[in-house]
């Protein structure tokens, strides 16, 4: 029965599939846009899909006007401005660079050279601790050391010296 | 000592980005903006859903502080609030603007006549290109308009008793500074 049941479930994914309408474009280009301009823009009702995937009813509205307004001859930035001013920013999945969206465009760029300069900076001050001179925080002798040590540590470095 | 304090970074981090994500939990992310906040009301020539031969402009919808409900008979929400919007109409004086959205004309009048009209005008929007216009994504939507017919709020969703008295709240607030 289980085996069975798990067979079954197996068939599932067949129906999975995007919204398909029939249209008709003038020319491949066009529908290229076409496919291009549903992918981009979200689906303001089911608002984790595009307007290409989405079978609810604004997004096949959605498909039909921008179908209409491709064969009417508007250009891709008329579309999504159309899109923009009903639906706001929030149809596109790929927004647009403005003071608000500055930090999601380059946010990550910042961070990584916030990294970069972490990293210098330590490698910097690691070198620094590595030689003996400019290290900042070496332990003095003396502080370690008691009196009969260090008296043997100078002559033992005396005779380092000869 | 400086070296000490740097210890607690993380933790810091930590705490400004649990604010963020609870702020986050807070938010309801089907509710969004209207972009026709403070824009007027779209342009628009359509039937009156019992009268095709009469036309409604968005010119008649100005005068005074107003909502502007979206709603059609297949929309079970819309049956949820109708009778809250009965009430307001009736108890309150409310002036509500009907657009029946993406509907059939002899079913809308068939709804209105069974469970009461609180509608000022019935505008017959079958195709939902004023639904498009205003960027409608599903019904009911609710709008407040003030006088000059200016879209000032939009509310997706029932308008339940909790909605409706935060949309009383702004339209008070239009009727005192538009006076």
């Amino acid at each position: 029965m289980r085996h069975l049941l798990i067979a079954l479930l197996l068939w599932l994914p067949l129906w999975a599939q995007a919204a398909i309408d029939s249209f008709e474009f003038r020319d491949e280009a066009t529908r290229d846009r076409f496919h291009q301009l549903t992918a981009e823009l979200r689906c303001p009702k089911c608002q984790n899909q595009n307007i290409a995937d989405s079978n609810s009813p604004i997004a096949e509205d959605l498909r039909t006007e921008i179908h209409r307004m491709l064969q009417q001859g508007d250009s891709d930035q008329d579309i999504v401005d159309f899109m923009v001013a009903r639906y706001g920013e929030f149809v596109l999945y790929r927004p647009r660079v403005t003071s608000q969206t500055l930090i999601l465009w380059y946010g990550p760029f910042g961070l990584l050279a916030v990294g970069v300069v972490v990293i210098l900076v330590m490698t910097r001050r690691r070198r620094k601790a590595g030689s003996p001179d400019a290290a900042p925080d070496a332990i003095e002798p003396a502080e370690t050391l008691s009196a009969a040590e260090r008296r043997r540590l100078d002559e033992l470095l005396k005779q380092d010296d000869k | 000592m400086l070296r000490r304090l740097l210890v607690f970074i993380p933790l810091l981090i930590f705490f400004v980005m649990g604010i963020f994500l609870w702020r986050g939990l807070q938010l309801d992310p089907s509710e969004l903006p209207s972009a026709l906040i403070d824009k007027p009301m779209p342009s628009f020539s359509l039937s009156s859903v019992y009268d095709e031969n009469t036309r409604l402009s968005e010119q008649q919808l100005k005068g005074k502080p107003a909502l502007l409900n979206v709603w059609a008979t297949w929309c079970p929400t819309c049956k949820q609030e109708h009778d809250q919007l009965n009430r307001i109409v009736r108890e309150e004086g409310v002036t509500i603007y009907g657009i029946n959205y993406k509907d059939e004309r002899s079913k809308a009048q068939d709804w209105l006549t069974r469970y009461e009209d609180p509608y000022v005008l019935n505008i017959y929007d079958d195709k939902g290109t004023l639904g498009l216009d205003l960027g409608v994504y599903g019904a009911p939507e609710t709008y407040i308009l003030d006088k000059d017919g200016i879209i000032r709020y939009r509310h997706v969703g029932e308008v339940n008793e909790k909605v409706w008295v935060k949309l009383r709240g702004l339209m008070q607030e239009l009727e005192g500074s538009g006076s």
